[in-house]
């Protein structure tokens, strides 16, 4: 049994509320009760985030998307922490965080869009409060801390107005803790007392390289260094993860700094659609989180409480099959952008070596389409 | 109306794929997102999901052969279409690597073979469809003789050739796989056409291009790194090895044995594991760069296993602490996930000695090349009855033939004849096994 399968480092207590089973767990220092409504929507959340990534990964096979990077095993890392944000917040994601757009009421098409290669992810940030995907490792932690520092100049920290205080999401993954950046990252939050929330899904590999190999000692504890408190939480318990995200965008809201969540889970599929897991890792490592399943474990807690019928159970399905087929032909409409639209968004306003290369760009173009309209004809005689 | 669904790049940038295995066959019906083939890329080995609801009408493209991206694969039509005379199928088992389409064999996959091609594939790609989608046509039967009318059918650089030589290729006779007009055909219709090219199509039919890939790539590297690094000693002794059949039998109807594989092969495995009790220096590695011999105190037994996509050496882990049921079991796990495919990396790594039986070839011996990093490998030939002196008489007895290859930077003549002895006294008479561990 390897490290990942076997859980965190001897000694390293995860806060955990439901166990793998799906049973009431008690924590000294969290709790949460959610309404059935609010329960059933965090199931939801849960099922249909699992669809969009299942949905997506076909579309890739089947030529319609350019590359995916599958979410199956984090979900309740992503629902239950965007779960305990508030209107005001703002995350940075990463680029498997797909969970946090949905709850951000990001059209997922847009997304697709992005993984299909037709524009770079069409959202508004400042409407959503969830910034464009970032692709280079840790690149977005620290402007996640910039931002973070701009809500305090702001004053939107520690006002004890609960619209109006504000915290930072900034998402990572394991591998990119050991990026420079991260490092910056923690000690400028720390110095300047920023208020932002490290949310740090350690999935236990960094494409084929595992945690163990990235770090010496447990992930939330790297932050200590700089100041930063960490918190183990069981990345594939839903209910612990809304609990201590809760209390540390709470704690930065109201002026008491940053804190860094290490949400212990697992990346069930490949880490791109492009890469092979089984050359890297054992069928028995993923079968043992299989048996760890966060969506599994919140089902049996909710049918346990009463909560959770077959009614319920089918409607939900109904529309999880509608809600990828939507997606489906949403892809499968997109059109290809226009060649010229990618000078468009450079600068705000014309700038003439961009114009010059849109210009040379443009006659590139048009000899290119007459000598494929040649090559057609030819092939049709 | 039929769909074409045209093999996606999988991955960032690839241009191919192999076609391991379909999981359809024409006629069957599939939903949006059910499994249709496993395909391996130069990255990964993926399963691709149907992008149609229907009938599976035809599959383009032959399991272990290779496909450009951008070639159709498969036609899917309206679950209705299912009662239309679907066109020739391409055989369940042609196992035949990519290039040999047109390479002889039964005049059934000759006739598939123009499928395989994958001609006009450009015209297929996805980007193209959306810019100008072309009115769909009805896929015909395709005959191995040129079709009546139509469009004239040729791979592209053909076509750039006609154009080159201003020959139009409506003229040339198509002797290529499903009617398809071949680069001879064109340069059939220049008279001062060097007969160079034809030769070369000529031959093409006399040889089979096999590209070198996948686990024969790998196999072939290691065998030559094994074969031109360690210098190779092998030894020979014929064995009898009649008691070692009569305990088979025995242990076949050990109720303690029930449901578990036992075969003279186990008996050899464990007669090793004795001999490297007695000789541990075959059971090591030569570490040149620390200039050290490294003599483990465990031992991974490797078997040599011929799979359908060829040669490989799954290892047992700790095999000298393992009762002879628990090896049994175990031999049988790793051989069977490597014959299925599912051989994991951990399973084929870390090997400190292998067997290969080439015996169950109905083979006596052989001189067997080491399994890179290993210091001694076993050959086991074919166990058969024949005449030998046993107690001062000619009776039928067990026979068979072991081969020991060794690594002679490591061992020498003496340690590795004295370990080959040991295993074969152990087979001649297992109960040393008992006097010796």
């Amino acid at each position: 049994m390897t490290d990942a399968a076997a859980g965190p480092a001897r000694g390293e207590e995860m806060v955990q509320l439901l166990d793998a089973t799906g049973a009431r767990r008690a924590h000294p220092d969290h709790d949460v009760h959610l309404e059935p409504a609010e329960a059933l929507e965090v199931l939801r959340d849960l099922v249909l985030l699992r669809r969009l990534d299942a949905e997506a990964e076909a579309l890739q096979r089947q030529g319609e998307l350019g590359l995916w990077a599958g979410s199956r095993g984090q979900e309740a890392a992503q629902v239950g922490a965007a779960r305990a944000l508030r209107r005001q917040d703002h995350v940075f994601p990463s680029y498997r965080d797909h969970g946090f757009l949905l709850a951000r009421g990001v059209d997922p098409l847009h997304l697709l869009s992005l993984f299909r290669g037709v524009d770079h992810g069409g959202w508004d940030p400042v409407e959503h409060g969830v910034h464009p995907y970032t692709l280079v490792i840790a690149a977005q932690m620290l402007p996640a801390v910039g931002y973070a520092m701009g809500v305090q100049r702001d004053g939107a920290v520690g006002t004890g107005d609960p619209a109006r205080d504000t915290a930072v999401v900034a998402c990572f993954g394991d591998g990119a803790t050991s990026q420079g950046e991260a490092a910056e990252a923690l000690n400028w939050a720390a110095v300047y007392n920023a208020p932002v929330v490290f949310l740090c899904q350690n999935n236990q590999w960094a494409i084929s390289e595992p945690v163990r190999q990235q770090s010496t000692v447990p992930l939330h504890r790297r932050a200590e260094g700089a100041g930063v408190p960490g918190v183990l939480v069981d990345g594939n318990d839903v209910l612990a993860v809304l609990s201590v995200v809760r209390s540390a965008l709470e704690r930065a809201r109201s002026g008491g700094g940053p804190t860094f969540v290490e949400a212990y889970t697992y990346r069930m599929g490949a880490h791109t659609t492009a890469d092979d897991p089984g050359r890297y890792r054992d069928a028995a490592e993923v079968d043992a989180w299989r048996e760890k399943d966060p969506i599994d474990r919140f089902r049996a807690h909710l049918r346990a409480e009463g909560v959770l019928d077959d009614a319920f159970e089918e409607r939900l399905a109904a529309e999880a099959d509608a809600f990828a087929e939507r997606l489906r032909a949403g892809v499968q409409d997109m059109a290809d952008p226009e060649p010229a639209s990618m000078f468009e968004h450079a600068y705000a306003e014309p700038h003439p070596q961009v114009v010059a290369e849109r210009d040379e760009f443009l006659a590139a173009w048009a000899r290119h389409e007459q000598d494929e309209q040649h090559a057609t004809a030819g092939r049709d005689r | 109306m039929h769909q074409r669904f045209a093999l996606p790049d999988v991955g960032e940038g690839l241009t191919e794929a192999e076609i391991v295995s379909w999981k359809v066959r024409a006629g069957d019906t599939v939903a949006v997102n059910d499994v249709l083939v496993e395909i391996e890329t130069a990255k990964s080995l993926v399963e691709l999901p149907s992008p149609y609801a229907g009938t599976v009408v035809q599959l383009l493209a032959a399991e272990g052969s290779t496909v450009e991206v951008g070639s159709d694969i498969v036609v899917i039509g309206d679950a209705a279409a299912g009662a239309e005379p679907a066109g020739p199928a391409v055989p369940a088992e042609p196992a035949e690597p990519s290039g040999s389409a047109a390479s002889g064999g039964a005049v059934g996959e000759e006739s598939s073979g123009a499928t395989l091609v994958g001609y006009g594939t450009r015209e297929s790609t996805a980007r193209r469809r959306r810019a100008a989608p072309p009115a769909p046509r009805p896929e015909q039967p395709q005959a191995p003789a040129a079709p009546a009318s139509g469009p004239v059918l040729a791979k592209p650089p053909v076509r750039k050739l006609a154009r080159d030589l201003g020959v139009d290729l409506a003229d040339a006779t198509p002797t290529g796989p499903g009617g398809t007009v071949t680069r001879a055909d064109v340069l059939a219709l220049v008279p001062s056409a060097p007969a160079e090219p034809a030769r070369r199509e000529d031959r093409h039919e006399r040889e089979r291009h096999v590209p070198i890939r996948g686990v024969r790539k790998a196999t072939a590297a290691a065998m030559v790194e094994s074969a031109f690094s360690a210098p190779h000693v092998t030894v020979f002794t014929t064995v009898d090895a009649t008691r070692t059949m009569k305990l088979v039998r025995r242990l076949k109807e050990d109720p303690e044995f029930a449901g578990v594989r036992v075969s003279p092969l186990l008996l050899v495995a464990k007669a090793l594991l004795v001999a490297v009790r007695r000789n541990p220096d075959i059971n090591a590695t030569w570490d040149g760069d620390n200039q050290v011999i490294v003599v483990k105190n465990y031992v991974n037994l490797g078997i040599a296993v011929a799979t359908p996509r060829g040669l490989l050496v799954p290892n047992v882990k700790d095999a000298d602490e393992m009762t002879l049921k628990q090896l049994a079991v175990s031999l049988g796990e790793v051989a069977g996930r490597a014959r299925d495919g599912k051989a994991q990396p951990a399973d084929l790594a870390e090997g400190t000695i292998t067997i290969t039986n080439v015996g169950t070839f109905g083979i006596d011996t052989g001189t067997p090349i080491l399994n890179p990093g290993e210091a001694a490998i076993l050959a086991v030939g074919k166990i058969a009855q024949k005449p030998w002196v046993h107690k001062g008489k000619v009776k039928p007895r067990y026979l068979a033939t072991l081969s020991l290859s060794f690594d002679h930077r490591m061992l020498d003549g003496e340690s590795g004849s004295r370990a080959l002895a040991d295993i074969a006294a152990v087979l001649e008479d297992p109960a040393r096994a008992l006097t010796w561990t």
